[in-house]
């Protein structure tokens, strides 16, 4: 029956269900996280020796470019899209995303671009090898000749997941604005939704910089303008300001809906409401203004002037607080909680200890003077490695495990659940801790050969990467597993609060039959307020399937 | 609160302030030795940080265990933990201490920070007219040779030309016209180099004096350290300069005065030869890379009086 939930081949097909795209996002982005972690064991191989003896040095420097490119372009952005396209429409009681043909496209653009940058292996001269800030004038070499080359071939795959992702703005925007249910008020909305809304709007007025910045660099590459090349007059340093302008920001789009999946998974597993719902609502979209002004904390050591140093670290310095005033609102969420450690409870706990870490690290990277000795360091490269797979890659494993059953129909498996858990969390901290100690001793990110004085904590660093390679079995086998034969899930396994908790497991093609009328806040855990006037109108009465 | 809630927290708060006080101290062992008058101030600023992180994250850290540990649910207790929204005066608190401590943060860094722009012999020397004059010149922030006019400065300074290509560093010391492959300081000096690149961007980083600059093509950037330890330290390349960026490094000898002295005018007296460069020796044995792809060329190695003890 086509179109029924359970029928496969729909995820291959142009559907504007947002849950099947949201899930199209989930897969693809999945395997491209494989891929790039296929690359990081390649770089891990390389440096588990001083020498640059596995791979040929140019062939290092593409892996750590594709590296970074695939990993936050193919598996963060797009994971994170999936997720809020799955929950955004259901959480706020919509049938589906504002533009669902819009919604489609900007998916299927996803392999696409994918596809041309995994091309880029195949024509001569190789990938791009200039990393994922593409610098140039390095990124501008060229020495093959050709009018196609890896470098090309990345910034069009960046230009168009550029042009992608603003297509997915416009559309979680909208949607946010206007089309939540009857009774659906700003401040009922469940964090997540706020979290994605402050994210997306960040990639409004930051994805257009990325994106002239990358156009810009083609015509350099390919038909010689010259905006960026010194040699003729360019001035590099202007597309650091481009490239940074929306990369300092596209951290926050990354980091806030896991702050929002944190606000999601903390509450139902310790049974008590968020604490301070409001005020963590409203310091994400503070969040969103200030990741704005921030900017050249990445370019301290670029010859920037003094008193830019000065105005740049205050700013960064002060994000910060908003940030504290959510960590200190999740801790007092859990405080004298009833806490289930169900896996999807581990890895939201697990992601919060790593990013209390990484923010730490971070503000000591804003401190001027100790980031004048640490940028372009291994400690730069700690500290986002905490965030980005310490609560990034744990927030969306907490999300997954969460509404699993919601999405699938079925329950997935405790315990390889927290085998995955174990293994992530031990391996996370041996490959990525040793990196703070070895950036404090000075050793330089992105080389392909080191000083010997540095063995120790590269030995350390690479069995924890090969130890996180493994962590990933668990997964896929619970995944797989699970899906198809785990046990049938009923509507709201977890007892949590939210609408698509409301509704069959996985929800119908319409969501809603009904739309629900929201009475009450999010999060009334301890007390038993209805959170609809009409639960029993939402679906029709169908046979279980 | 109850009397014992106090004294519990006042006594975890004291142990906890001296774990982090220690972990402060601690963090000096955890950096290349203190070969500059910068890298003192910034060591302090680190530990600084590093104290009152370590404060922070064991206090949350160490909640989060408790709760996970000590608050779980009983095995069939399906009840709710209780109904608490939020609490105004403890969200107030928690937002003005972080804030209060950003600013903290940032007054003693940018402190440091104008500290270490004026640290140097001179001002001992001539007093505080060197002062005046070199705080308009900060030690390690860039200062671009055309607003850089006052020639009293650059006599009282060591000055070095700093050229950078892919992938060699070479240095030239004007007065004696000298050209090297390995750095020489005079130890207790003020050392004001010229860093210019023939190509990308290169980044001149010694860690064991804390100093780092990005080097731009077309530009030509001063940086001005003082070394103060005796030694042979390391110079690396910090900005991601293409294919053989790992292989740019150079060695840095701080010595005394005299012997500064003495290797200069011996120097002088060399002729040039071909120093030993790696990324170059590298791509003369295997221009092709083992099954690599077509990389820019290695520029030849620069002819030197002086090609240093270097690798060969
Ligand atoms: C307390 C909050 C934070 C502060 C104060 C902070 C500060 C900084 C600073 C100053 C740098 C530049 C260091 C350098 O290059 O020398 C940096 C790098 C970075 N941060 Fe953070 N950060 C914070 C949180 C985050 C979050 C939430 C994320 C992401 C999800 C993040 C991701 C990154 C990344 C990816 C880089 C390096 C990018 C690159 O160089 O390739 N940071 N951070
Ligand atoms: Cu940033
Ligand atoms: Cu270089």
């Amino acid at each position: 029956m086509p179109g029924a939930p359970n029928d496969w081949q729909r995820f291959f097909s142009f559907s504007t269900d947002h849950k099947v795209i949201g899930i199209q996002y989930l897969v693809t982005s999945f395997f491209f996280f494989l891929v790039g972690g296929i690359f990081a064991m390649i770089i891990r191989g390389e440096l588990i020796t001083p020498e640059s003896d596995l791979v040929d040095r140019t062939v290092y420097n593409a892996m750590f470019t594709m590296h970074g490119t695939v990993m936050l372009f193919l598996w963060t952005f797009p994971c994170l899209l999936g997720l809020g396209n799955y929950l955004v429409p259901l959480m706020i009681g919509a049938r589906d995303m504002a533009f669902p043909r819009l919604n489609a496209i900007a998916f299927w653009m996803v392999p696409v671009f994918g596809t041309i940058l995994m091309a880029s292996f195949l024509v001569p001269g190789g990938p791009a090898q200039a990393g994922w800030w593409a610098y140039p004038p390095v990124s501008l070499q060229n020495p093959t000749g050709n009018l196609i080359n890896g470098q090309m071939l990345w910034l069009l795959a960046v230009a168009i997941s550029g042009v992608s992702s603003i297509m997915g703005a416009v559309n979680f925007v909208t949607t946010i604005a206007r089309m939540r249910a009857p009774g659906m008020t700003w401040f009922r909305m469940p964090v997540f939704v706020w979290t994605v809304l402050a994210a997306q709007i960040i990639q409004l007025f930051g994805l257009p910089a990325l994106t002239a910045g990358a156009v810009m660099l083609l015509l350099d590459l390919t038909v010689g303008t010259t905006f960026f090349d010194p040699a003729k007059g360019g001035d590099p340093v202007l597309f650091q300001h481009f490239f940074w302008f929306y990369s300092h920001p596209a951290v926050y789009v990354i980091i806030l809906p896991i702050f929002g999946i944190f606000s999601e998974v903390l509450p139902v597993y310790a049974r008590k409401p968020l604490f301070g719902y409001k005020v963590v609502a409203i310091s994400s979209l503070i969040i969103t203004g200030l990741s704005a002004i921030v900017w050249v904390h990445h370019m301290f050591a670029s010859g920037t002037p003094g008193w830019m140093r000065m105005v740049f670290m205050a700013t960064t310095m002060l994000i910060s607080v908003p940030t504290g005033i959510k960590v200190f609102a999740w801790v007092a969420t859990i405080w004298g909680g009833k806490l289930r450690l169900s896996t999807a409870m581990l890895f939201a706990l697990g992601g919060l200890v790593m990013f209390v870490f990484s923010g730490i690290t971070g503000i000591m990277l804003a401190a001027v003077p100790v980031d004048i000795h640490v940028n372009n360091t291994y400690f730069v490269v700690g500290h986002f490695h905490y965030v980005i797979y310490g609560a990034v890659v744990m927030g969306i494993y907490a999300a997954i495990y969460h509404w699993f059953p919601k999405m699938t129909g079925r329950m997935y498996s405790e315990g390889l659940g927290k085998l995955h858990f174990a293994l992530t969390f031990i391996g996370t901290n041996l490959n990525f801790f040793p990196m703070h100690p070895l950036g404090l001793q000075g050793m330089p990110r992105r080389v392909a050969s080191y000083d010997p004085e540095f063995t120790f904590w590269n030995v350390v660093a690479s069995l924890g990467a090969f130890l996180l390679g493994m962590s990933t079995l668990p997964f896929i086998l619970n995944m797989i597993g699970s899906w198809v034969q785990g046990e049938k899930a009923p509507k709201n396994p977890w007892r949590a609060i939210g609408l698509e908790w409301l509704l069959s497991s996985p929800p119908t093609v319409e969501n809603f039959e009904e739309l629900p009328i929201v009475v009450s806040e999010p999060y009334g855990y301890g007390k038993s307020d209805p959170l609809v006037s009409n639960p029993d109108e939402l679906e029709v009465a169908h046979e279980p399937n | 609160m109850k009397i014992r809630t106090i004294l519990t927290l006042g006594t975890l708060v004291i142990a906890l302030a001296l774990i982090s006080w220690w972990m402060g101290e601690q963090s000096y062992t955890w950096f290349p030795p203190q070969a500059s008058a910068e890298s003192q101030l910034i060591d302090r600023l680190f530990s600084f940080l590093v104290a009152i992180g370590t404060f922070i994250f064991l206090g949350v850290v160490g909640t989060i265990v408790y709760v996970a540990l000590f608050q779980q649910a009983g095995k069939y207790d399906t009840s709710d933990g209780p109904h608490i929204e939020g609490n105004v005066t403890l969200e107030v608190v928690w937002t003005a201490i972080p804030f209060i401590l950003v600013v903290g943060i940032a007054a003693y860094s940018y402190h440091i920070y104008d500290r270490i722009s004026i640290l140097g012999p001179m001002e001992h020397v001539h007093g505080s007219m060197a002062h005046n004059m070199a705080s308009e010149t900060p030690a390690i922030a860039p200062v671009s040779t055309e607003a850089n006019d006052s020639n009293a400065i650059v006599k009282s300074e060591v000055v070095i030309a700093v050229k950078s290509r892919q992938w060699a560093w070479e240095f030239y010391y004007p007065d004696r016209q000298v050209t090297t492959a390995e750095l020489h300081l005079p130890a207790d000096q003020r050392i004001s180099l010229q860093l210019t690149s023939e190509d990308v961007i290169h980044g001149f980083y010694v860690p064991a004096f804390r100093v780092k600059q990005d080097i731009i093509p077309g530009r030509a950037i001063t940086l001005k350290f003082t070394p103060i330890r005796e030694g042979r330290y390391r110079l690396r390349d910090s900005q991601y300069s293409g294919t053989y960026f790992a292989a740019m490094q150079a060695d840095v000898v701080v010595e005394s005065d005299d012997s500064y002295q003495q290797w200069l005018t011996d120097a002088a007296n060399q002729k040039p030869t071909a120093a030993y460069n790696q990324a170059f020796d590298e791509f003369q044995r295997s221009p092709g890379g083992r099954i690599g792809w077509q990389t820019v060329q290695p520029a030849p190695p620069p002819l030197v009086n002086y090609p240093g003890k270097g690798t060969s």
